[in-house]
């Protein structure tokens, strides 16, 4: 068992998660919660399938799976934005409508066979340094690095940029951003927009290029719900966020390459001789996620952080409250 | 995107008609049903496009649906039969629902409902000549409180530290699956098959077709004794939500949670009763569908009831009343969804129903009026 392959492949697996839970920031900071990014993974892995089947081309495929997912998106923005309906319930009907719209849609799609992925590269120079160039920049496919540029861009926008500040304006004190003549409607639809369009592409990320193909609800196995407890650990912040998706990438890789080896450190490993044992390893992703949650819970009422204020309420003009 | 930072500048055109809504108080008792039922027939024409557009005939799949759901007796027995979890699970999450408790672990409170029933016949707990009048009730107790554990975990973590019970509830149906799996493979396997041996008979709840000695026509009926236990449970929970004082409490919370903390009610405490009653109800479903239907413990108990049965709570407005006729259209749509192709048309239908069912919610809170957009400044 080598710590530079699981990091390396746990890298990987982590920028699905990354893709999500920023794409569910964007949308959370805005003022919306989407609990469908299961249910818009599981739409933009399928479409991406679906395109590259039809057309062979991966590059085209992303665009499908974004728009796609961001498509499925707007029911949401719809109902919750618009109709000004419970966020909550809306987000969980968008789930399964996206769940059972690409197992529909995606049906036969197993079958697939070869496909043309999307590339991978190793960075020159960068993949010389030691152990982390090996980690970062070796072998990785193209989705990595795009997500190493959006961590810094995201953060960037949200905390830097005018745009950003009525994202976060709309999502704190959208009947103030109202008053400035900031369209809170139209730009929380746009946020979840992108939200959505993330989602898609953390899921063409998982169909193309970590774990090439289609394999109904477990082609995303609750990534989805991870990112959205990721949210809450990163306490909306894009960096703190990167740091938990690749953590989180990296656990799931361990988990997976432990049950190899016949000793660990010199000791009988438990999991290559007692492979049932390895139903515990496979439940430690889902028990992170819910320690890694009493963690940021705890903390953000320690430090009386707080999600955005108007985080699942409808902007409704003239009304009293935020 | 309408960009934020340019100045505003006048529009030349505007769409000339603008969607209004207007709140309104109480609406008439007619308009809840109609409005469901338009959602409904609403949810089954996208469907409908969905499926022609995934090369299917849609009529044709409903037609044959419905008869492969409700066409005879037998499949109608079928269908009772996967109606029963569906009760059981959703009454559960009415009370949950009705505090705003967002509790989506139905799935891995109904596999440790399972599991705890299993444990007292496989460990065992009890010798497989035991009295069913005594293996049967061990069985429900056990599995009660295996799931009223998997709902007390996200319920102390929401009361104590705040913790989103929807991530956490979720979560563990995770972890449950694993549990069960752990089990099913190294524990109880029988032979290196991946479930447990068959559980004898006095672990088994009285179906139909076990008096078919005494009336011939039950043959072959496999309705069994859980649904008298589901409709029983319904009942009780409508009873504890709408008639007690301690349902009062919940509803009061999940209205306005400000008004019943100054109300001195004890919402931490109730958190965790709330999520530890509707895991107990999983469990029960999961019991229920362990001694009533499978008879062992395998990995593939169930087609989802978790899930379905949230929409089911919401399609009955949270009124566990209505949830058993409503878990019987939905024990149809899993029943007939076993044998048409493609494989996920039960649970698309589900989804775009739920959609539909909650946009359409609109028309219950608000006005809707159309009206002639008047020019602005």
């Amino acid at each position: 068992m080598d710590a530079t392959i699981i990091l390396q492949a746990g890298v990987a697996t982590g920028t699905i998660l990354l893709f999500a839970t920023i794409g569910e920031i964007l949308a959370e900071r805005s003022g919306v919660l989407n609990l469908g990014v299961e249910g818009m993974m599981l739409i933009g892995a399928m479409s991406a399938m679906r395109t590259v089947v039809a057309f062979g081309n991966p590059w085209l495929a992303l665009l499908v799976a974004m728009i796609a997912a961001g498509l499925l998106s707007q029911i949401h923005a719809v109902i919750a934005i618009r109709f000004r309906a419970d966020q909550v319930v809306s987000g969980l009907a968008l789930n399964f409508a996206g769940i059972g719209l690409s197992l529909v849609l995606g049906e036969g799609l197993s079958k697939a066979g070869a496909l043309a992925l999307l590339p991978t590269y190793t960075v020159p120079l960068l993949s010389q340094i030691p152990f982390l160039g090996a980690i970062l920049f070796t072998r990785h496919s193209v989705m990595v690095y795009i997500g190493y540029v959006l961590i810094p861009a995201a953060w960037f926008f949200i905390n830097r940029t005018r745009p950003g500040m009525h994202l976060r304006a709309i999502g704190e004190f959208p009947a103030a951003a109202d008053a400035l003549g900031i369209n809170v409607v139209a730009l929380r639809h746009v946020y979840v927009f992108v939200g959505g369009m993330l989602a898609g592409l953390a899921g063409a990320t998982i169909s193309l290029a970590v774990s090439p193909g289609w394999f109904s609800e477990l082609t995303t196995s609750g990534y989805g719900w991870i990112a959205i407890g990721l949210v809450i650990f990163a306490q909306w912040d894009p960096v703190r966020a990167a740091l938990g998706s690749y953590a989180f990438g990296a656990l799931r890789r361990m988990i997976l390459d432990i049950q190899g080896p016949t000793s660990i450190l010199g000791l009988r490993n438990p999991f290559y001789y007692l492979p049932y044992w390895g139903f515990f390893l496979e439940m430690l992703p889902y028990l992170f996620t819910i320690a890694v949650l009493v963690i940021g819970s705890r903390e953000a009422m320690r430090k009386r952080l707080g999600s955005p204020s108007a985080l699942g309420l409808p902007y409704i003009r003239g009304e009293r409250g935020l | 995107m309408s960009g934020p930072e340019s100045t505003p500048r006048r529009r030349s055109w505007r769409f000339p008609i603008e969607l209004r809504l207007e709140p309104r108080g109480a609406p008439p008792r007619w308009l809840g049903a109609a409005v469901t039922l338009g959602a409904v027939i609403l949810g089954l024409l996208l469907g409908a496009i969905v499926l022609s557009a995934a090369g299917g005939d849609p009529w044709r799949s409903y037609a044959y649906m419905v008869k492969a759901a409700f066409g005879e007796v037998g499949v109608l027995s079928d269908t009772l039969v996967k109606a029963t979890p569906l009760i059981l699970l959703a009454s559960g999450l009415c009370l949950a629902f009705t505090m705003k408790l967002w509790n989506i672990g139905g799935e891995g409170q109904f596999f440790l409902g399972a599991f705890g029933a299993s444990a007292v016949v496989l460990t065992p707990m009890l010798p497989p000549e035991t009295s069913p009048w005594l293996m049967i009730p061990a069985m429900v107790i056990m599995g009660m409180l295996a799931g009223a554990v998997w709902g007390f975990v996200p319920g102390y973590l929401k009361s104590k530290f705040n913790v989103n019970e929807i991530i956490t509830t979720l979560m563990l149906n995770y972890v449950a699956v694993n549990w069960n799996n752990f089990f099913i493979f190294a524990v109880w396997t029988e032979g290196g098959f991946q479930m447990s041996r068959k559980f004898p008979q006095s672990a088994w709840l009285p179906r139909l077709t076990d008096y078919a000695a005494q009336y011939p026509q039950l043959r072959g009926l496999t309705l069994h004794l859980g649904l008298a236990f589901a409709i029983v449970a319904a009942i009780v929970m409508w009873w504890v939500i709408y008639r007690s004082r301690w349902g009062y409490e919940v509803r009061l919370t999940g209205d306005n949670p400000r008004a019943a903390r100054y109300a001195g009610i004890n919402i931490a405490r109730n958190t965790v009763l709330v999520l530890m009653i509707s895991g107990a109800l999983a469990g029960l479903a999961g019991v229920s569908e362990i001694a009533g239907v499978v008879h062992r413990l395998q990995g593939s108990i169930s087609p989802g009831y978790g899930f379905s049965a949230i929409i089911v709570a919401w399609l009955a407005k949270l009124n566990p009343l209505l949830v058993i006729p409503v878990s019987v259209l939905f024990g149809g749509l899993i029943q007939a969804g076993r044998e048409i192709q493609p494989s996920g048309v039960p649970k698309m239908l589900q989804g775009i129903i739920l959609v539909c069912l909650i946009a359409s919610d609109l028309l219950m809170r608000y006005r809707v009026r159309f009206m002639r957009r008047l020019r602005e400044e």
